[in-house]
């Protein structure tokens, strides 16, 4: 078995969809055999619990743990839906300075004795609370839109990542980078409306995890508390697991890079989830 | 819609990319600037007003990257009246030392 792994889900810019990758990658890997762990990093703003439909089970979580409040197996949720996956939330009332380097590397430590994976899904910003995220990386998926100020922000992210993270401070090998990006319209990039793909690597020049479209069943996975890599159907779900695989090594094309053909039919009552 | 708006959508997404790539160009300056900059500014100045009174806004530390070397750039102007008085000699009014870093 491989030594296990952290993996920071980051962005710097809010909004881009940290969140519902890293319940969908977390998802995506236990589906996969890999015995995940997905942290919530955002104290104060707790919303993975939501995202993984587990919001009602929350009784202690990391900052308690943190402060030797609880103990890691108290505040650990185990996912009712699928083996291997657990969810570690966050605390909703205080506040970012309730981490600190010392606690997060303890509970981390704790879970690298459990786990395959450790998936740690960053706030937004370059502050405390996505410092402590991505300090202990060992990798990171840099979710980032087709828009300015997106690839702005994940050049930004990416600067800290290769110069605060434990990593960088230890002068070990750089936090190995991917590029997730996602809500990408096809059909606008062909108009010219939309930045491309191409545009978006030949700025921030990392390797390409995963291209997500832009798809209703993002949302409507978000409104059941379902990771979105269970609707197998759905051409985001799709896209999720094929990041999940290539994540794990394997080759697999890039898909959704072109828009969708539509028949005749399905232009005229206009766009079907 | 007018054939001059058609075209100004169909070209939206590459003036994107060209203020990107201005924009990041310029981030990754300044992020890469080693953060010695200040320190050394600070003690250069108090090295050189030991011998010269000099303004501290006339003073700057500039750190250029060519991919091969960098060179570290120092520009200190020195007030006319002063330098002629400790005799330093500074012909235009500034002293420029430029070392090469590897």
């Amino acid at each position: 078995m491989p030594a296990p792994k952290i993996v920071t889900v980051t962005s710097g810019k809010g909004g881009v969809g940290k969140t519902t990758s890293s319940a969908a990658l977390a998802a995506g890997l236990a589906l996969k055999g890999m015995k995940t762990v997905v942290i919530d990093f955002d104290v104060g703003l707790r919303n993975l619990d939501l995202v993984m439909g587990c919001e009602r089970r929350v009784v202690f979580d990391f900052v308690n743990v943190i402060n030797n409040e609880a103990r890691l197996k108290q505040a650990l949720i185990k996912d009712k839906r699928v083996e291997n996956l657990w969810i570690l939330p966050t605390s909703q009332t205080r506040d970012k300075d309730a981490l600190t380097k010392e606690g997060v590397g303890r509970v981390l430590d704790e879970l690298k004795s459990e786990f395959d994976v450790i998936v740690c899904d960053s706030p937004a910003g370059i502050e405390k609370g996505a410092l402590m995220a991505l300090y202990y990386a060992d990798e990171a998926v840099v979710v980032t839109n087709p828009e300015v100020s997106s690839v702005r922000d994940s050049d930004r992210i990416l600067g800290v990542l290769s110069s605060r993270s434990r990593r960088a401070e230890r002068g070990e090998p750089p936090v190995k980078t991917h590029l997730l990006l996602t809500r990408y319209d096809a059909a606008r990039v062909s108009k010219g409306e939309m930045l491309k793909l191409e545009d978006v690597l030949e700025i921030l020049a990392i390797p390409l995890l995963g291209i997500i479209p832009e798809s209703p069943s993002v949302l409507r996975a978000s409104n059941i508390g379902l990771p979105v890599v269970f609707d197998a159907e759905s051409p985001a779900g799709r896209a999720y697991n094929d990041a999940v695989g290539r994540f794990l090594g394997e080759t697999i094309e890039h898909r959704f890079l072109k828009p969708e053909r539509r028949g005749f039919l399905q232009r005229l009552i206009g766009r079907a989830a | 819609m007018g054939l001059f708006d058609f075209f100004r959508r169909e070209r939206s997404a590459s003036h994107a990319k060209e203020r990107l790539q201005i924009l990041v160009a310029h981030d990754r300056v300044g992020r890469d600037s080693p953060d010695y900059l200040p320190l050394l500014q600070r003690d250069l100045i108090a090295v050189i007003a030991r011998y010269v009174e000099i303004d501290e806004d006339k003073l700057t530390v500039e750190l250029a990257n060519d991919g091969i070397s960098s060179m570290l750039a120092v520009n200190i102007e020195l007030p006319k009246s002063r330098s002629q008085k400790t005799g330093v000699r500074a012909p235009s009014g500034a002293l420029r030392v430029r070392p090469q870093l590897a």
